[in-house]
């Protein structure tokens, strides 16, 4: 499976991609879709909650299961992708497009602390 | 992200549940793992089920868990597998909603070699089952014919839930589900020390007289099943609902766990495979026990494990349809059902709001606290569904609340089968 390098992932298999108007996009790995399987739900935060790093944000359920997905970084929320809510399938056809909410970090050198592509199939690899 | 909570991927005919998931799978040791970040991350889920998502341990646990007959063939096919009650088996092979839909619109094949057929034979076998069992094996008189029952505990509770098929006046075969296979033998030659009758329990999973089960369910399966085994049409064709034959070495039933029509072919384990890849090439779409328990959900089928175990009483559990209090008959069990009448009554509910319901999750009613044993998302209706142990006074069509999360989301209470032979009934 292709990990893209042109953004940052956390442990907890969430990615995170910088935007060019300074926030950033998070989403799920595709590692992390192929293991939930087939995405029925997806509840996500509200506009302008502030959380910290490593807080739950949002829920996403499979048939079979349920997942949190944790701001990666402490932030603002700012945008909410409701298409993926209204389709929560397009996650697992492709999960490195559909982003689920969008932040604003406290501080934006924060990104640099997260893993790049290299260390996330590192962290898969050893699963 | 992190795994949370993941309903159970169960789903034998009739079951598979209780002690499936060991608890050296606990959540917290897997999610620990996982993160290995310490304990801030670490949130102890107990639906958390071994085999699923985020479970390291499972790669040191497939050395010691049994696999069926058909296991490379999965594994071919891609299947993704988990431990289910200390076998290894596939959880779907790519998506659990298409081969769901498969078996609802066309035909899908499940391998359900992980139950244990167990011949029960002898002078006595019929007197025995009579005593063992909460239904009344006195009612099968056809030969063929099966009847789904409960063995119960003295004090009320399920053991297991398990179906009998009578092949004749000394001869029975009882299936019993995967996960509680050795404690129902335990139980049952334990009775029959007690009893001193003269039956022999012959279990037929493992060594040389092993057996296959094959369930090939939907709306196509027969006429898929014969155009793999023309032999077999003629006494196929002619079997009424929960009714068996034998052709040859096949033995096949008009039983299932799905809610569609079908049969549940039991075989040499040798032939399996044959059979297995004949019906693949027919157009029969492997399925995985995840689809199995979606379908079973939706049929308002109960999962042993999840909606009745051994502290629960079948009258509770929506299975007083198949417990005889009737008859002068004594069986184990029985007068502690007679001490204690049905407390709660076992139903459907709709969620009416946006989510997912799950197992465990609190239900408030008008008239008091009940309880979600089975929920997930339908993927016939395309909303979820569950079932529920509720207060004897709550009625169908009222709406109650269940807490799901944070939340308090409504739902709508309806009978217990939601979707049968293709149809939405609710």
């Amino acid at each position: 499976m292709n990990i893209p390098a042109d953004r940052k992932y956390t442990s907890t298999h969430e990615w995170i991609r910088s935007e060019a108007d300074g926030t950033i996009s998070i989403g799920i790995t595709g590692h992390a879709q192929e293991l939930l399987g087939d995405l029925v739900f997806i509840e996500l935060p509200e506009v302008g909650s502030e959380l910290a790093a490593g807080q739950e944000a949002a829920v996403v359920e499979s048939v079979k299961a349920a997942a949190d997905v944790y701001a990666p970084l402490a932030g603002t929320i700012v945008d909410l992708n409701q298409a993926a809510v209204d389709a929560p399938e397009t996650v697992n056809q492709d999960a490195y497009t559909v982003w689920l909410f969008r932040m604003r970090p406290a501080a934006a050198s924060d990104i640099d602390t997260l893993l790049d592509a290299a260390a996330y199939q590192q962290i898969i690899d050893a699963a | 992200m992190e795994l949370w909570r993941a309903a159970h991927a169960s789903g034998e005919a009739p079951t598979d549940g209780a002690g499936c998931y060991s608890p050296i799978h606990g959540g917290s040791r897997i999610i620990s793992q996982v993160h290995g970040q310490g304990v801030n991350s670490i949130r102890v889920r107990p639906f958390f089920v071994s085999g699923m998502p985020f479970d390291p341990s499972y790669r040191q646990l497939e050395t010691m868990m049994k696999k069926t007959v058909l296991n490379e063939s999965h594994r071919r096919s891609g299947a993704r597998m988990v431990d289910f009650g200390g076998w290894e088996m596939p959880l779907h092979y790519g998506s659990q909603i298409e081969e769901h839909h498969a078996v609802r619109r066309d035909a899908g094949m499940f391998d359900v070699s992980h139950m244990c057929a167990v011949d029960v034979e002898g002078t006595d076998a019929g007197a025995f089952l009579r005593r063992l069992l909460a239904n009344n094996v006195e009612r099968l008189k056809i030969p063929g014919k099966a009847l789904y029952s409960a063995m119960l505990n003295e004090s009320g509770g399920v053991i297991d839930d398990l179906i009998v098929y009578y092949l004749d006046a000394s001869r029975f075969r009882v299936v019993i589900n995967a996960g509680t296979a050795d404690k129902d033998l335990a139980w049952m030659r334990a009775r029959l020390d007690d009893w001193q009758l003269t039956v022999s329990i012959t279990p037929r999973r493992e060594g040389a007289h092993a057996l296959a089960m094959l369930a090939v369910q939907g709306p196509n399966a027969r006429q898929r099943v014969w155009q793999v085994l023309p032999e077999c049409r003629a006494a196929s064709a002619a079997l009424k609902p929960f009714f068996s034959t034998s052709v040859g070495d096949y033995f096949i039933a008009s039983t299932g766990y799905t809610g569609e029509d079908g049969y549940e072919i039991t075989l040499p384990a040798e032939q399996a495979e044959s059979l297995w890849r004949r019906l693949s090439e027919a157009g029969v779409r492997p399925c995985g026990l995840g689809a199995r328990d979606t379908l079973r959900l939706e049929a308002g089928m109960n999962l042993y494990g999840q909606d009745m175990d051994e502290t629960v009483s079948p009258l509770d559990a929506g299975l007083a349809w198949t417990v005889d209090l009737v008859s002068e008959r004594d069986f184990v069990g029985k007068a502690a059902l007679l001490a204690r009448p049905q407390q709660y009554q076992f139903l459907g509910l709709l969620l009416l709001d946006r989510g997912v319901l799950r197992a465990h999750q609190p239900v408030h009613t008008a008239y008091g606290a009940g309880e979600i044993t089975s929920g997930s998302f339908s993927p016939t209706m395309q909303q979820s569904i569950a079932l529920a142990r509720l207060p004897l006074a709550v009625a169908i069509a009222d709406t109650v609340q269940v807490a799901v999360r944070d939340k308090l989301l409504s739902a709508q209470v309806v009978k217990p089968c939601f979707v049968r032979n293709g149809n939405i009934l609710v």
